[in-house]
């Protein structure tokens, strides 16, 4: 029969009297990451200790490739699983393959105190892996964080074990030694082991893991794929925050973005015109302070519109080539006339000028930009006249100056003059 | 295999230190002896336990008499150089016992202290931190001062107060089978508080035995015999290297007991007998050579900035040097135109020295 690598069974555990685990139930095979994700105090590092042996749990079995941890006692244990702490920091000078050669406690005898050839191989085979061969003579407590990191890595991987647990393998590390870590912890499943990590960053686990497990309040909230775990729905309740997730431009792995909630119902309607990042942070930044937010038209596929669609906001969407149709234009326009102000957040224009047109039947049209004219202009000399004179027409604001700039605009209208 | 070689290497020259310190040691004296002289009779003195001679001699148990059975050790002495024979005398009978069981006792309370330094994580533990000493020395005094209430010997009640404290310590320590290290200590330290005020308790109504409780307390090593010697090294050897087995447990452990148990330590019993073997190889030093300060402090400090923390090299230089410094502020103190204990003399090289490294920062290295 074939064994999870790691295996936990209705596992609960209490820390004097809280609950630090109710009833967790999850396994980890060969060749898998899976990040356990979830806010401080939500049982992630208890999770990992009883993994490793630390903590026996109240009721439940954690089990080994098929053996439970409380058969195994610490040395059977630790030939399973290695555990990369998530405070490396030593206070003794211990050299770097000192440290590496004690994962090597597990198989040596006790009279033995210089170790044997397996020993030595298997502490070169993880200086060389990890890259710390050349640091092997140096104090731990002189090397970086990531080398510090590294060497404990390098010894978990000399303890040769189908299992590792990483508890916050990144955190306190420099951006390039955290994708370094994990890089190499992937590269070590790769190779047939299967781990479990703790991991406070959403978006280096949504990258690096292949599962992921949110945890909140000792609780199992959900398990699967990165895009299917990091989503609002999870989230909102475990971190009690409202989120936004969105592709990362670069991995396109899952992003999430914590927003706080609008403090105050403005009872304002405002529309947003534009694309890209300035336009996704002017939808933020109006939907945080309270207005009600519509949006469009939008290229599918925008950074805006994901963000738009995170937050519940009414977002028309276009084509990306063809431009809106007719029925998108006409349900923009509608929108643009009736929002107190209309917002044009760095919007390109093509030769058609069909955001100028926009802009021209909306009241109030506010002006944000980040990105000069001639980089957004699709539309030539004639498009840039009518530019122009939306420009002097307009209201200037920047991102930080919008929700201010709105607020003034409005004022007028809600508060009758004195005379 | 460098490792082995470093603690050859080490071994070897603190060896070579030790004898030329004994050496140099029994040179000093009232009779002044050259050298030469001294190194030869000192290797005559050299023996090696060869058999064991068992025997039946009558003895007197509440006024019958039983057969018991008795235990001797034979010993061969590989050396026979020629030397004058009062030379022989003063350096074999005189000077030796007193300087090997200096030896023994540094040697025995330097492993102590680096195990406990490493144990406690703490660059102040010393094996008295647990209250061997204290249990060590209400025993001695109770003998002294009440030697018909305590009829045992003056070394086997301050053996058995040493391992009755360390095990009183460890019992208030436990709870469900776990002893935090932190609790450990300050368990030890009420502990010491209390035996403090029994011994001065005691030492009040000491009488006219109050200034041999005084110096027992300072710890001294004037009237060592070799019989002393022969039954305190055996168990400071054999616990030695008892803890000496445990090294690579102890250096996994200096990285944080939970962390220890990931690489497979069993962490509570693992402390468990790193506290009972360090507890008896001081009790055997403190039995005889009463409460010696600093020695189990500052020798295993030091030599941890010359070798670095790793225990397998660690515990068996500290416990070298330990053996040589001993010898060398014992000589100091019996050179004294008026004869200090030696306690004093550590005490006084020691605490001065500590400070020193205080400054320097380096004990917040450990």
């Amino acid at each position: 029969m074939n064994h999870h690598t790691i295996e936990l069974d209705d596992v609960s555990v209490s820390l004097g009297e809280v609950d630090a685990l109710r009833d967790v139930s999850l396994s980890v095979d060969a060749g898998e990451f899976l990040g356990l994700v979830g806010p401080n105090g939500a049982g992630k590092t208890t999770l990992l200790r009883t993994i490793n042996g630390v903590i026996t749990p109240d009721s439940g079995a954690v089990r080994l490739d098929g053996t439970a941890v409380t058969e195994l006692g610490p040395r059977g244990v630790s030939r399973h699983v290695a555990t990369v702490p998530q405070d490396t920091s030593v206070s003794f000078a211990f050299s770097v393959e000192d440290v590496v050669r004690m994962g090597r406690t597990p198989y040596r005898a006790r009279t033995d105190l210089t170790g044997d050839e397996a020993d030595r191989e298997a502490i070169e085979r993880a200086l060389e892996r990890t890259e710390m061969a050349d640091l092997r003579d140096r104090p731990i407590t002189a090397v970086s964080g990531g080398e510090r990191q590294r060497a404990f890595v390098a010894r978990a991987l000399a303890q040769d074990t189908p299992a590792l647990v990483l508890d916050e393998p990144t955190a306190s590390l420099d951006i390039n030694h955290q994708v370094g870590v994990l890089e190499l912890v992937g590269e070590l499943i790769a190779d047939g082991r299967g781990a479990v990590a703790a991991i406070h960053d959403l978006d280096l686990a949504a990258r690096y893991c292949d599962r992921l497990a949110l945890l909140a309040d000792g609780e199992l909230q959900a398990v699967g794929d990165p895009e299917t775990v990091l989503s609002d729905e999870h989230l909102r309740p475990a971190f009690d925050t409202r989120t936004a997730v969105t592709p990362d431009a670069v991995t396109g792995t899952p992003s999430v973005t914590a927003i706080a909630e609008p403090r105050r119902d403005r009872n304002a309607h405002v529309h947003v015109l534009g694309s890209g990042a300035t336009a996704a942070r002017a939808l933020t930044k109006l939907w945080q302070a309270g207005f009600e937010v519509t949006a469009g038209p939008m290229p599918s596929g925008d950074t805006a519109l994901s963000v738009a669609a995170e937050l519940d906001i009414e977002a028309i969407t276009a084509p990306p080539l063809s431009g809106p149709g007719e029925s998108a234009l006409r349900e923009a326009q509608e929108h643009c006339r009736t929002a107190a102000v209309t917002v044009l957040a760095d919007p390109e224009v093509g030769p058609d000028g069909t955001v100028l047109e926009l802009a021209e039947s909306s009241g109030r049209p506010i002006l944000v930009e980040t990105r000069p004219l001639e980089a957004r202009n699709h539309g030539g000399q004639d498009v840039r006249e009518r530019y122009r004179d939306l420009e002097s027409r307009a209201l200037t604001a920047s991102i930080h100056g919008l929700v201010p700039a709105i607020a003034e605009t409005i004022r007028p209208q809600a508060v009758p003059a004195d005379d | 295999m460098r490792m082995g070689l470093r603690i050859g290497v080490w071994t070897v020259g603190l060896t070579v230190t030790l004898f030329v310190v004994t050496v140099t040691s029994a040179a000093i004296g009232p009779v002044a002896l050259d050298l030469p002289t001294v190194a030869k009779a000192t290797l005559n003195a050299v023996g090696i336990p060869a058999g064991l001679d068992v025997g039946i001699v009558e003895t007197s148990v509440l006024s019958l008499s039983v057969p018991a059975p008795t235990v001797d050790v034979r010993y061969a002495y590989p050396f026979s150089f020629g030397v004058p024979g009062t030379a022989e005398t003063i350096v074999r009978d005189v000077r030796l016992p007193r300087i090997a069981l200096g030896g023994v006792v540094g040697f025995a309370l330097a492993s102590a202290g680096a195990v406990m330094q490493g144990f406690f994580r703490n660059p102040m533990a010393d094996p008295s931190i647990i209250g061997v000493s204290s249990g060590a020395a209400v025993g001695a005094v109770a003998t002294i001062a009440f030697p018909i209430a305590f009829p045992f010997g003056l070394q086997t009640a301050a053996f058995a107060g040493a391992l009755v404290a360390a095990f009183v310590v460890y019992a208030i320590a436990t709870e469900n089978g776990r002893t935090p290290v932190a609790t450990l200590l300050l368990a030890g330290v009420a502990v010491q508080t209390f035996l403090g005020a029994v011994i001065s308790y005691l030492l009040l109504h000491a009488g006219e035995s109050l200034e041999r409780a005084v110096f027992w307390l300072m710890g001294h090593l004037h009237s060592s015999s070799w019989a002393e010697v022969e039954v305190t090294l055996p168990v400071v050897l054999v616990t030695f290297f008892g803890l000496l087995a445990y090294a690579r447990d102890l250096n996994a452990l200096m990285l944080g007991e939970e962390d220890a148990q990931t690489v497979g330590i069993a962490v509570e019993r693992t402390k468990r007998i790193l506290l009972a073997l360090s507890s008896i190889v001081t009790a055997a030093a403190v039995a005889v050579a009463g409460v010696i300060g600093f020695v189990g402090l500052i020798v295993p400090h030091v030599m941890r900035l010359l070798v670095g923390p790793d225990h397998r090299i660690l515990l068996p230089t500290s416990a070298l040097a330990g053996a040589a410094f001993l010898v060398a502020t014992d000589t100091v103190a019996r050179s004294n135109p008026a004869p200090l204990p030696v306690g004093i003399v550590t005490s006084a090289l020691g605490a001065p020295f500590f400070l020193y490294l205080l400054r320097r920062r380096e004990v917040h290295e450990l």
